[in-house]
C-alpha cells in the first residue's frame, strides 16, 4: 500500500501551467499596450476570485465586503507613494496592510454568522470607503491618480504593471495549492462539506477561517494594487463598490465553488462577457446576478464541478490516492 | 473502582421549553462499555452532543480524568481524545473515504505523513472500507456511511470512544463483527459509551447498561438487571412490543 498524490494528469497539468507562466511573462515584450492592460485586469479577475473561493469555497465565509480590501491595496498605495516611497515598493507595503488590517476586522466579523457576516462585511467596507473618503490627502469623495508611476514610459509602465499582476497572481495560487496540499489541506475541505463533522474530528474550524480571512485580505488588497496601477486612477465609490463582490460571487458560482480549477475559468469567463458586451449599466449587472443564481440553484459546483463529475479530471494535486505497491506513474 | 475517564455531573439541557437532560449524571471508566438504551427522543443524542462538546449544557459539568472540559470546544475534546460518531452520519462529501479518515488521524489525532497514512488504511480496513478507500464519499450508501463515521471515530485513536446508533441495518454476521471489533477496543483500555436500539446486540458486548427516559436516567446496572426492571420494560421495551 501506498499513498500518492500526484497523478499523471496532474503532473502534465503542473507543467503546462508553469510554460503557461513562461509564455504570459513574454506578453508585454510582444503585445501592444491596450491588450497587456487587458491581459493585466484578466489577471486580477483570476486573483479575485480565486480569493473570494478561498474564502466562500473553503472557510464557508459568504463575504460582500472584500471590495474593502480592494479599496485599502488600492487607497494604500497612492498613500505610501505620497509618502515620497517609490511606487513598486509602496505597492507591496499595500498589500501588507491589507493582510494586516484584516486580521483586527476578522475578530470581529468572524464572530458573525451566515448572513450576517455578509452584510457584515459589506458595512466593514463602507465604513472604510467613509473614512477614506473624508480624507482630502486621498482626494475626498473626488479621486485621487497615481502620479508618481508617470515617471515611468507608458509602455515600460504597463509591462511592469503586467509583471505584478503575474507575480501576485501565481503567488496567491501557488499559496492556495500548497495550502490545500498541506496537513491542513484536508481540514480546510472537511470544513467545506461539513463545519460541525469537522469540529468533532479535532478541526480547529474558528483558527483555519481565520488564516483563510487573512489569506484572502492579502489577495484582494494584491488586486487593488493592481486595480491601481492598471486605471492610475481612482475613487472611493467605485474602488469600493460592491459590484467587485458581484463579479467575485459570478466568477466563483458559475465556475465552481470550492473547487480549485473552477474560480479561474469562472474569471476567464467573465473577461469575455465584459470585452464582449459593453460594461456597467444594471442590465448587465441583473444578468450576472441572475446567472450566478441560476448556477447556484441548479449546478452547486459550477461548471467546473460538472467537468469533475463527467471526466473524472483531477488537475490539482491536492487529493490523496491510496494505490497498491506499486504507483504507475 | 479507579477514577472515571469521562463523567457528566448533574447536566441539564433545555431545548425551548423542553428539558431534553433534566439531570444526568454519568460515568464512564477505560476498559468498559457502557450501553445506552431508551426509547426516541429520550435525550440519548444530546447526551452524546453534551459528552463530546457539539452542545454546551445549560448547567452541570463534564470531567475527562477529573478535569472539567465543560467550556472546551468539540475540537479541543476530540484531540484530548473523545471520539464520536453521529447518528445520522456526516461524511464529508466531496473528499474520497480515505481523505475522510485522514481528517481525523491529522487534526484529532495529530498524526503526520507516513504514520497518519498508516494508521487511515488500518481503521479503513478494520471497518471493512478498504476497496472504497479512493472513492467519493457522496456515492456511499448509509451502512457505508455509518462505518464511515466509525472509522473517522477510530482515527483519532481514542481514548474516549461514544458511539450513536452505528448498527441498525446489520446482518447477523455484520453485528457479530461490530461486538467482536467493539470488544477488541475494550480490551486495548478504551472506554465506550454506545446507543443502540437492538438491545441483543447491546447485551453481547456491554458490562453496564444504562436506561434514559423523557432526559432522565431511570435505570443503570448489569444489563440483565436493567432489562428485566419494571420501569425499563414500561418506557422502551414495552413500547416496542
Ligand atoms: N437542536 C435541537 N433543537 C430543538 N430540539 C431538539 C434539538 N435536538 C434534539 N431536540 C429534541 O430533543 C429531544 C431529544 O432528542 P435526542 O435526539 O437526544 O433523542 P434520542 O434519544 O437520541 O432519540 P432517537 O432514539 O430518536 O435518536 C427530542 O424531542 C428532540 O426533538
Ligand atoms: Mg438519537
Amino acid at each position: 500500500m501506498q499513498v500518492q498524490r500526484w497523478t499523471r494528469t496532474s503532473r502534465w497539468f503542473g507543467a503546462a501551467f508553469c510554460v503557461l507562466v513562461v509564455v504570459l511573462a513574454f506578453v508585454p515584450l510582444v503585445f501592444d499596450p491596450d491588450i497587456v492592460q487587458k491581459l493585466t485586469t484578466l489577471l486580477i479577475l483570476v486573483l479575485l476570485a480565486v480569493m473570494w473561493n478561498a474564502l466562500a469555497g473553503y472557510g464557508g465565509l459568504l463575504s460582500v465586503g472584500q471590495q474593502a480590501f480592494i479599496g485599502i491595496g488600492a487607497y494604500g498605495t497612492v498613500f505610501f507613494a505620497g509618502q515620497g516611497i517609490s511606487p513598486y515598493p509602496a505597492m507591496l507595503l499595500a498589500t501588507v496592510l491589507a493582510g494586516a488590517i484584516s486580521l483586527p476586522i476578522s475578530l470581529f466579523a468572524l464572530r458573525l454568522r451566515a448572513a450576517q457576516f455578509a452584510i457584515g462585511m459589506w458595512v466593514i467596507a463602507e465604513v472604510i470607503s467613509i473614512v477614506v473618503r473624508l480624507d482630502q490627502n486621498l482626494g475626498a469623495g473626488t479621486g485621487i491618480s497615481l502620479i508618481q508611476l508617470n515617471q515611468y514610459e507608458p509602455n515600460f509602465r504597463q509591462a511592469y504593471t503586467f509583471w505584478l499582476a503575474l507575480a501576485f497572481t501565481v503567488i496567491f495560487l501557488a499559496a492556495l495549492f500548497f495550502l490545500l496540499r498541506s496537513p491542513l489541506g484536508a481540514s480546510l475541505r472537511a470544513i467545506r462539506d461539513d463545519e460541525d463533522a469537522a469540529r468533532s474530528l479535532g478541526v480547529r474550524v474558528a483558527a483555519r477561517k481565520r488564516l483563510l480571512f487573512v489569506l484572502a485580505g492579502l489577495g484582494c488588497g494584491a488586486a487593488g494594487v493592481l486595480i491601481v496601477a492598471n486605471t492610475l486612477f481612482i475613487e472611493p465609490t467605485s474602488i469600493f463598490s460592491v459590484q467587485w463582490s458581484a463579479y467575485m460571487i459570478f466568477m466563483v458560482l458559475v465556475g465552481g465553488l470550492g473547487t480549485f480549477e473552477g474560480p479561474i475559468l469562472g474569471a476567464i469567463l467573465l473577461f469575455a462577457i465584459q470585452t464582449t458586451f459593453t460594461q456597467g449599466g444594471p442590465w448587465y449587472l441583473v444578468g450576472l446576478g441572475a446567472t450566478a443564481a441560476l448556477f447556484a440553484l441548479l449546478l452547486p459546483r459550477g461548471l467546473w464541478g460538472v467537468v469533475e463529475e463527467r471526466l473524472g479530471l483531477q488537475l490539482i494535486a491536492v487529493g490523496f490516492r491510496v494505490v497498491e505497491k506499486k504507483p504507475d506513474a | 473502582m479507579e477514577a472515571a475517564v469521562l463523567a457528566a455531573v448533574d447536566v441539564r439541557k433545555r431545548f425551548g421549553a423542553l428539558a431534553v437532560l433534566d439531570g444526568v449524571n454519568l460515568s464512564l471508566h477505560g476498559g468498559e462499555v457502557v450501553g445506552v438504551v431508551g426509547p426516541n427522543g429520550a435525550g440519548k443524542t444530546t447526551l452524546l452532543n453534551v459528552l463530546s462538546g457539539s452542545l454546551t449544557p445549560d448547567s452541570g459539568s463534564i470531567t475527562l480524568r477529573d478535569r472539567d472540559i465543560t467550556r472546551k470546544s468539540a475540537a479541543e475534546r476530540c484531540k484530548l481524545g473523545v471520539a464520536r460518531t453521529h447518528q445520522v452520519p456526516r461524511p464529508f462529501v466531496g473528499m474520497t473515504v480515505f481523505e475522510n479518515v485522514l481528517v481525523a488521524a491529522t487534526a484529532g489525532g495529530g498524526k503526520r505523513g507516513a504514520d497518519a497514512y498508516e494508521l487511515c488504511v488500518r481503521v479503513l480496513e478494520q471497518c471493512g472500507l478498504a476497496h472504497l478507500a479512493n472513492r467519493r464519499a457522496e456515492g456511499l450508501g448509509l451502512l457505508q456511511r455509518k462505518r464511515l463515521e466509525l472509522a473517522r471515530a477510530l482515527a483519532v485513536e481514542p481514548a474516549v470512544l461514544l458511539l450513536d446508533e452505528i448498527g441498525g441495518g446489520l446482518t447477523d454476521a455484520e453485528s457479530a463483527a461490530l461486538v467482536e471489533m467493539v470488544a477488541g477496543l475494550r480490551d486495548r483500555g478504551i472506554a465506550v459509551l454506545w446507543i443502540e436500539h437492538i438491545v441483543h446486540v447491546l447485551m453481547q458486548v456491554v458490562g453496564r447498561l444504562v436506561c434514559m427516559d423523557a432526559g432522565r436516567v431511570i435505570a443503570e446496572g448489569p444489563p440483565s438487571t436493567v432489562v428485566a426492571q419494571a420501569a425499563v420494560i414500561d418506557a422502551y421495551l414495552g413500547g416496542k412490543a
